[in-house]
């Protein structure tokens, strides 16, 4: 209908430019990529450059004014303690969280997307999403109030002559499990319910036990989604600086960044900037070769 | 395939940032203003929580909404936990606050930065009427250049849980005790600036290191104050920087001594919990804070007329008991809900400030006037407490 | 046998996590008809008088306000670039395509610390004050990503056979994309459009690099732990949030579940 219409009207000029175009998928392609690629170069990289930047800097110990004269002290002070030491503790710790929450998404992504009925999965993703818009903020702080000395854990694990973690690494650990634990599950349930039922059928009618199909098949097939997902609960934990504060007295990267820019300190802040981004960045060459990409 | 794009937008993006910079520091003092015209309408205030409340956080503590009323400056505040927090946004959004209440550690960086500009006293009457101990003092007025008016002053206190610490500590000494029976449970100010917490204990302790000033820290005595702090650290049950922290730490056990503010005391007493504060037997840290104006403000006359409000007598009195501080004008102390504030927070003892460090940026030059030796500057303050804090 | 109680076993591990998810959010809930100020376990009583007074409180109110403004603009400009990105990357093969998934997950992926300060610092160094136009900015540039997964996943599903008959019933590229491409992502679209949001609407640390003196919600909460007897505030703030949030992702839920998409893959 809408291409008679089209072909009995003369041509305007919107008309020609969009033949004109159809001859061109470069163009078009360009035509595309011109506003997302312009606004991500422009707005991110050129800022991560001039943060880069800023890292040669030096600055006025006292008035904090920025000296403009290039030089590596900066770099060489990534080196010197403390920095090493919290790089890796921070490091560790993203690890861990990312373990604990593919080991905690696994069985209910597979739940969602293989055992549970339409219905009964719906609400199941709305209840994984409804926390996400739950404030971060009001989320750590409830586990201050649930780990807290008089909290209610060690109020419920009194009875049992029990005691909570208090705070501390394991309530970082915790809390940052918790927190990054939906972004988990839902790639990975994406994931799962991408595989075809074929396969479960398969592996069944060749007499795979369950836990056979899941170490042959659902883990392989569900690798890529749990790596995207890790790309999230890894980063993430890599540069948060307010959960640690808030449940615990030992830092991060994330803190020793914010104390040094509080400080007013650009150069050194941004120096140390540079070290959760070079890990992304590997992290993220890395999780490309897994395909995780894919399964975002 | 990007990378020559990318260089030559780098190179690009250098040369801009570097004839951006160096407007930043240096910047010529504008001359004095000799008369205020009309207000400009508005004015944002950056300010420690407490000091410009709009009854926003409480709609019966406002003073703010009379000062827009009067003066038609409609008033947008910010709020920020610690010195350099406050620096730092100013200096990051260097037009975007009109005013600030600056900390001593926070207004010399804001002044030798050019942040800030001169104040002509005579167009703000109620600088009349402040303390003459808190006139001229290093942290506001410069080779004689007055920077701003004084707000008031308050110490960092001992605070206890009156029904589990026993008998009442007199001595910070029971914050750096790892083997006392509430190790684990102390409660500390989370900023660099807490190394001279540390300092003053040491003037006591350490009388052969020569303490003068807690802010004049040579190798050797800060190395010792770094040392207390890192012992400290494991019997430290939070550190705090947020006033809801260290209220619900208190209130749910996490800790039971601890340095405060008396604006925390008093609302943890208003809700029952038992504590208590003072000044220790060795002094204490403290601050001094000061009205300052943005030296690229464009609201220059609404800065003036804040100024002058804010530092009132019946606005003064307002902030330093909602805040739980001494104010700074002399007739304000009259003006109280509670007709012993100032008795309660020495507000007319010159005495009682004798012992309080206020709160000043540490300098490699010391500030206790030694020349033969090199103090640490803020920057190694830092680094020392990311140090002490990673242990 | 087995897979009986394999069934079992998730069953109950799903019902552990949930737990595990919904306590502190619970929590939540209590404190805020909690009658003290101070949050001590168990509470003290029941009250209303927090809602009461959240509904006086102008600060909350133009903080919720902001938020709102800041994520629909932030989702907005998303939408565009997210949809434009995914279409060049699915339908297009040109040099450094793979580099496009990269920069775009980019942002997502690097800390918000070092996305906040590289965007402060070039604000602040480029003379840009900081507002509220900035913190779209900032907000647009980590959500593009979450549109652009979505809508690129569901057009790596949707056959280009349509399109193809589109461009050959004569239609030319505009029209086949608005009468066909674009159908086909709608609801695509709209859960990552509706994810955007949600981040937006909850992001802290970039925020608070690129505020200035603006105030979102996130941003009042943290100022709100700055001051006293402010908890049971931030309290009600939160479970209005999470109320208002169940009915759009019940329905975009819906929205997807018709056509076998999920509204899950954040990114």
């Amino acid at each position: 209908m809408a291409t008679t219409i089209a072909r009995q009207i003369p041509p305007t000029v919107g008309r020609r430019l969009a033949a004109w175009l159809h001859r061109r998928p470069a163009v078009r392609a360009a035509g595309l990529l011109a506003g997302p690629v312009g606004w991500l170069v422009v707005v991110y990289v050129g800022s991560l450059l001039i943060l880069f930047l800023n890292a040669f800097w030096s600055r006025d110990a006292f008035s904090g004014a920025t000296i403009y004269e290039p030089t590596l002290r900066n770099f060489a002070e990534l080196l010197d303690d403390p920095y090493p030491g919290i790089t890796a503790r921070t490091v560790l710790m993203a690890a861990l969280v990312t373990v604990t929450c593919a080991a905690l998404a696994l069985p209910v992504a597979y739940y969602m997307a293989r055992v549970a009925s339409p219905r009964i999965r719906n609400a199941l993703v709305v209840a994984v999403i409804v926390p996400l818009w739950a404030s971060y903020l009001i989320k750590v702080y409830s586990w201050r109030l649930i780990l807290a000395e008089q909290g209610i854990l060690n109020w419920a694990l009194a009875p049992l002559g029990l005691r909570g973690p208090g705070f501390g690494d394991v309530a970082v650990w915790l809390v940052f499990t918790y927190l990054w634990l939906p972004y988990m599950i839902l790639p990975v349930y994406a994931g799962l319910s991408r595989i075809p039922d074929s396969l479960f059928e398969a592996s069944a009618d060749l007499g795979a036990r369950p836990w056979m199909t899941i170490r042959r098949i659902v883990l392989p097939l569900a690798m890529p989604a749990i790596v995207a997902g890790s790309i999230f609960t890894f980063s993430l934990t890599l540069g948060d600086y307010i959960a640690p504060a808030t449940v615990s007295t030992t830092i991060f990267i994330g803190n020793a960044i914010f104390s040094n820019f509080g400080a007013g300190n650009f150069p050194l802040a941004a120096a140390l900037s540079l070290v959760p981004l070079v890990i992304v960045l590997l992290y993220l060459l890395v999780a490309r070769r897994l395909g995780a990409f894919e399964a975002l | 395939m990007r990378s020559r794009p990318l260089i030559s937008l780098g190179a690009t993006l250098a040369l801009l940032v570097a004839a951006c910079g160096g407007g930043t520091s240096g910047t010529p003092a504008p001359s004095l203003p000799t008369s205020l015209g009309p207000g400009e309408g508005a004015l944002t205030v950056l300010a420690w929580p407490g000091y410009a409340e709009d009854g926003s956080t409480d709609p019966a503590v406002d003073w703010i909404t009379p000062f827009e009323q009067e003066t038609g400056c409609q008033v947008t505040v910010q709020v920020f936990g610690t010195s350099d927090e406050a620096f730092t946004l100013f200096q990051t959004n260097p037009e975007q606050f009109d005013v600030i209440s600056a900390s001593g550690d926070a207004s010399l960086r804001l002044v030798a930065g050019g942040f800030v500009q001169p104040i002509n006293v005579d167009l703000v009457p109620s600088y009349k009427e402040i303390f003459d101990s808190l006139k001229d003092r290093d942290w506001n007025t410069v080779d004689g250049v007055h920077y701003g008016i004084p707000h008031g002053r308050g110490a960092n206190q001992i605070m206890w849980r009156t029904d589990i610490v026993d008998p009442a500590p007199t001595s910070w000494q029971a914050m750096f005790d790892p083997n006392s029976p509430y190790a684990g449970k102390f409660s500390v100010y989370d900023a660099p600036i807490y190394i001279a917490d540390a300092a003053v204990v040491l003037m006591k302790t350490r009388p052969d290191l020569g303490i003068k000033n807690p802010y004049a820290l040579d190798e050797t005595q800060f190395a010792a104050a770094v040392d207390l702090l890192k012992k400290q650290k494991p019997a430290v049950g939070e550190y705090w920087v947020d006033y809801t922290k260290q209220i619900d730490s208190f209130t749910n056990g996490n800790t039971v001594i601890g340095t405060t503010w008396q604006v925390i005391a008093n609302v943890l007493q208003a809700s029952g919990v038992p504590v208590e504060t003072r000044k220790p037997e060795e002094g204490a840290t403290g601050w001094s804070d000061t009205w300052m104006v943005n030296s690229k403000t464009k609201h220059l006359n609404c800065a003036y007329r804040f100024l002058n409000h804010i530092t009132s007598a019946e606005v003064n009195i307002q902030i330093a008991e909602y805040f739980g501080e001494a104010p700074a004008n002399r007739n304000s102390c009259a003006l109280a809900q509670n007709p012993d504030h100032c008795a309660i927070f020495h507000a007319e003892e010159d005495d009682f400030w004798k012992d309080v460090w206020y709160w000043t940026t540490p300098t490699e030059r010391c500030l206790d006037g030694r020349t033969d030796v090199k103090c640490k500057g803020f920057d190694e303050w830092v680094k020392a407490w990311t140090e002490i804090r990673s242990g | 046998m087995t897979a009986r109680l394999v069934r079992i076993g998730l069953r109950l591990a799903t019902a552990a996590i949930l737990a595990f998810i919904y306590l502190p959010i619970g929590l939540i809930f209590v404190y805020a008809f909690n009658a003290g100020t101070t949050p001590s376990w168990p509470p003290v009583g029941f009250t209303l008088a927090w809602f009461g007074e959240a509904l006086r409180n102008t600060g909350l109110q133009q903080a919720f306000a902001t938020s709102v403004a800041a994520a629909l603009l932030a989702t907005a400009i998303a939408l565009v670039l997210g949809t434009l990105a995914a279409i060049a990357v699915a339908r297009y093969r040109f040099f450094g395509r793979e580099a496009v998934s990269f920069v775009v997950i980019f942002p997502i992926a690097l800390p918000g610390i070092v996305t906040g300060m590289a965007l402060s610092t070039t604000f602040a160094q480029t003379g840009i004050p900081l507002g509220f136009f900035t913190i779209v900015v900032g907000h647009a540039t980590f959500c593009i990503v979450l549109v652009y997964n979505n809508a690129l996943a569901r057009l790596r599903r949707t056959s280009r056979s349509l399109e193809e008959a589109s461009a050959d019933l004569g239609a030319d590229s505009w029209t086949t994309f608005r009468r066909v491409t674009l159908p086909a992502m709608r609801s695509a679209i709209l859960a990552g459009g509706l994810l955007a949001f949600a981040l937006s609407f909850d992001e802290v640390i970039v925020t608070i690099f690129t505020a200035g003196g603006v105030k979102t919600l996130p941003i009042w909460i943290f100022q709100s732990f700055r001051l006293a007897n402010q908890v049971p505030l931030v309290n009600v703030a939160g479970v209005v949030a999470i109320l208002l949030s169940v009915l759009p992702v019940y329905l975009a839920s819906r929205i997807t579940a018709d056509t076998g998409e999920i509204t899950g893959a954040r990114g």
